[in-house]
């Protein structure tokens, strides 16, 4: 039996008014959607489901629930416990744009109720959502007040609970997404240790863990003596490295899905940069002084160090026969992007 | 370096002018292309009340203006030779999802002025914000549009006016690649460039090569074998990976602006920050793009195709080297 480290399965709701964008952040984070395709999905009937691996023995259940009327009322009656119980995350979804914000309160606040009940141990993460079609010097004080509205809403949650201000416009989206998929690998520690050692051994000025698929950043180690005046830099990145490979596929036919460089270096005058693929499922950003020993020497410390970041990843091992979903890497219907 | 031998204006420095009706997109194209604001930031732009001048220090120093909708430059009341120089283009901007016969008759009257003052001025009309439109009315606009302009000019007796035609839009390549055509006809050594990308393509078997003007995304030339619009879009976005990178791990942002004659200095502080060698390696296709740096303002871009080993980047390397040596005759640094 795979006992020792079995992947962890969580489950992760994503709910909020029909229309709110939930399935098209899914799209986008986990289906390689642009942002201007999300256009054609249609409305979500009931829930869908979603498997998604990651790095660190974590599999995400993503429950994606239909926001429209009907279809919450079933939440909170008939599938009140099949749907809130043992819940890790809720990820609630806000339409910065939405004219009815008390309704979508009092919707809210039946949901925190039904979750109470059932998970009260799970994490709320709230995204104020569509945050593009707010002027830019607007933006923190809407935040602001509306956090304070549905604080107050949260009951047992309000403490822990995080907000963040979303679009799938920018890079914010990744920002929001990377905190939620921190907070649920398991073994995030034991990377980061690994890590840490690596950046020593190959004087790297920092080191940054993408998943593949979805370019979300699992860890980082800084060592640079400077501060980086750039603090959006890891979401940056991800949204970088999204935009990149959509590019990519369109020019090459290659599907997105599989549009993967097996290296990106850049030399420039003050330091050097390259992402190479480090496990099954992770690139590797190195970010490094700008000197050709070193570089060479890190690309060698890195191609060694595989082996050891391999046994962390989960796609590398067999599944566990017993209770995991059937076709557990599928993104449900959303995968023909 | 970058003169133009014959430029007849005091300052030397080849202009573009964008004109057009109020609203048509000309203050959008210019911070879009030259300051990188976002597209969809334009929304907020507040209407040009007067000319803006900003100059733009590169390979070549040009010179562009933006000439607000609501003035008659034809009236007397303007300097016409004050504005419009021997050496330049004119880029007309025409909202393509407006109302657009009052813009060509507008045009068509300044075409014709210029005819008698200044011919060889190129004129370059942005069919604009094509983003809009179907892909069956966007060709119908573009056709129609260029069909009344040219019945127009004949009527009246000009026949081979150097007037120029592009669909454009902030969204999307296009209005880079408009720029970039529009600025390649006013550089001399273009057809030396040309011969020496071809040579380049040839020895490595490189399937395309591009020279740019890394921070404004305008290529001043590429080989001439036959360019298809995803070539330039994928060039442009590894420009756009590179400069993001370059941007977070290699540059302390620098608030002070330079400022000359008014003009706004656009790219001037990015000048030697940027990368110096990139390449990027694809799982199913070996080596895929190249970059380096080959001069203080230009920087080559190759696709490398689909058969491109990774052993032989060392071939693509000397021959860059080769290229870049040859490129300090035609661009003394
Ligand atoms: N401006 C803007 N529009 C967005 C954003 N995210 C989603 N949208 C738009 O919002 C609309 C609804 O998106 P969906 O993702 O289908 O909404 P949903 O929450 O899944 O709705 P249900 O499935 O009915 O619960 C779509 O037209 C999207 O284009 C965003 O960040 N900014
Ligand atoms: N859809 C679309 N809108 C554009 C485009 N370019 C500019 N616009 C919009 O057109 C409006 C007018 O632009 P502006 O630059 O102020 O026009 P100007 O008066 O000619 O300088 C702005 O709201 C821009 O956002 C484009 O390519 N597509
Ligand atoms: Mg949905």
């Amino acid at each position: 039996m795979n006992a020792v480290k079995r992947q962890k399965n969580r489950k992760v709701l994503l709910m909020g008014k029909s229309g709110a964008g939930k399935s098209s952040m899914r799209a986008v984070v986990f289906s390689n959607y642009v942002a201007k395709d999300v256009r054609r999905l249609g409305a979500t009937i009931d829930v869908e489901h979603s498997n998604i691996k990651f790095m660190g023995n974590l599999m995400l259940n993503l429950w994606d629930c239909g926001g429209q009327d009907g279809f919450v009322e079933n939440y909170l009656t008939h599938q009140r416990t099949h749907v809130f119980s043992s819940v890790a995350v809720l990820i609630f979804v806000f339409d910065i744009e939405s004219r009815e914000f008390m309704a979508d309160i009092q919707n809210y606040y039946n949901i925190i109720q039904a979750l109470e009940e059932c998970s009260p141990t799970a994490k709320i993460f709230c995204l104020i959502h569509k945050m593009d079609l707010v002027q830019a010097r607007l933006r923190i004080q809407l935040l602001d007040e509306r956090v304070e509205l549905i604080k107050a809403q949260s009951r047992g949650f309000a403490e822990t609970m995080e907000f963040y201000a979303t679009s799938i416009w920018d890079q914010s989206l990744y920002k929001a997404w990377t905190q939620i998929i921190y907070y649920l690998i398991p073994n995030a520690h034991t990377i980061e240790e690994m890590l840490k050692q690596l950046a020593e051994v190959i004087d790297a000025r920092e080191l940054i863990l993408y998943e593949r698929t979805t370019c979300l950043m699992v860890t980082k180690v800084t060592r640079s003596e400077k501060e980086n005046p750039y603090h959006d830099r890891f979401e940056r990145i991800s949204s970088i490295l999204k935009t990149h490979k959509q590019s990519m596929a369109k020019h090459t036919g290659i599907p997105a899905g599989s549009a993967n460089f097996a290296e990106l270096q850049i030399k420039a005058a003050g330091f050097m940069f390259f992402i190479t693929r480090l496990t099954e499922n992770t690139n590797l950003a190195v970010c490094i002084p700008p000197a050709e020993h070193i570089f060479n020497t890190a690309r060698l410390n890195i191609e060694l160090s595989k082996a050891s970041f391999a046994s962390l990843d989960v796609a590398s091992r067999k599944r566990p026969v017993e209770g995991s979903v059937a076709g557990s890497s599928s993104t449900g219907d959303l995968d023909r992007a | 370096t970058g003169k133009l031998p014959n430029s007849k204006t005091q300052d030397g420095k080849p202009r573009l002018l964008l004109m057009g009706q109020r609203r048509s997109g000309k203050s959008s194209i210019s911070n879009v292309v030259f300051h990188k604001l976002p597209p969809s930031e334009t929304l907020y732009l507040e209407t040009t009340t007067k000319i803006k001048k900003e100059s733009m220090h590169s390979f070549m120093d040009f010179q562009v203006w933006d000439l607000p909708g609501q003035f008659d430059y034809l009236d007397s009341a303007f300097d016409s030779a004050e504005i419009f120089s021997e050496i330049g283009a004119l880029v007309w901007v025409i909202d393509a999802q407006d109302e657009y016969l009052e813009a060509i008759t507008k045009l068509n009257a300044t075409i014709l002025k210029l005819q008698s003052t200044f011919p060889s001025i190129n004129v370059e009309v942005f069919v604009h914000k094509v983003d809009g439109l179907s892909d069956d009315y966007r060709s119908d606009t573009y056709r129609d549009i260029v069909q009344r302009v040219q019945d127009e000019l004949s009527d009246a007796g000009v026949e081979n006016a150097p007037v120029s035609f592009y669909q454009t839009s902030i969204y999307d390549h296009s209005i880079f690649e408009a720029f970039s055509k529009v600025i390649q006809k006013l550089i001399p050594e273009l057809p030396t460039l040309e011969a020496l990308l071809n040579a380049l393509c040839a020895n490595c078997r490189i399937e395309k090569a591009y020279l740019f003007d890394i921070v404004s995304k305008i290529y001043i030339a590429t080989d001439t074998s036959p360019t298809d619009i995803g070539s330039y879009e994928i060039c442009s976005d590894y420009i756009d990976v590179i400069i993001d990178i370059t941007e977070i791990y290699g540059k302390i942002p620098d608030p002070n602006e330079e400022f000359t004659n008014g003009a706004e200095q656009i790219g001037a502080k990015e000048v030697g920050n940027g990368p110096a060698e990139s390449l990027i390696t694809l799982e199913k296709k070996g080596n895929y793009l190249y970059l380096r740096e080959v001069h203080q303002y230009l920087t080559l871009i190759c696709i490398l195709g689909d058969d491109s080993p990774t052993d032989r980047k060392g071939l693509i390397d000397y021959n860059v080297s080769v290229f870049e040596h040859a490129l300090t005759q035609v661009f003394p640094r």
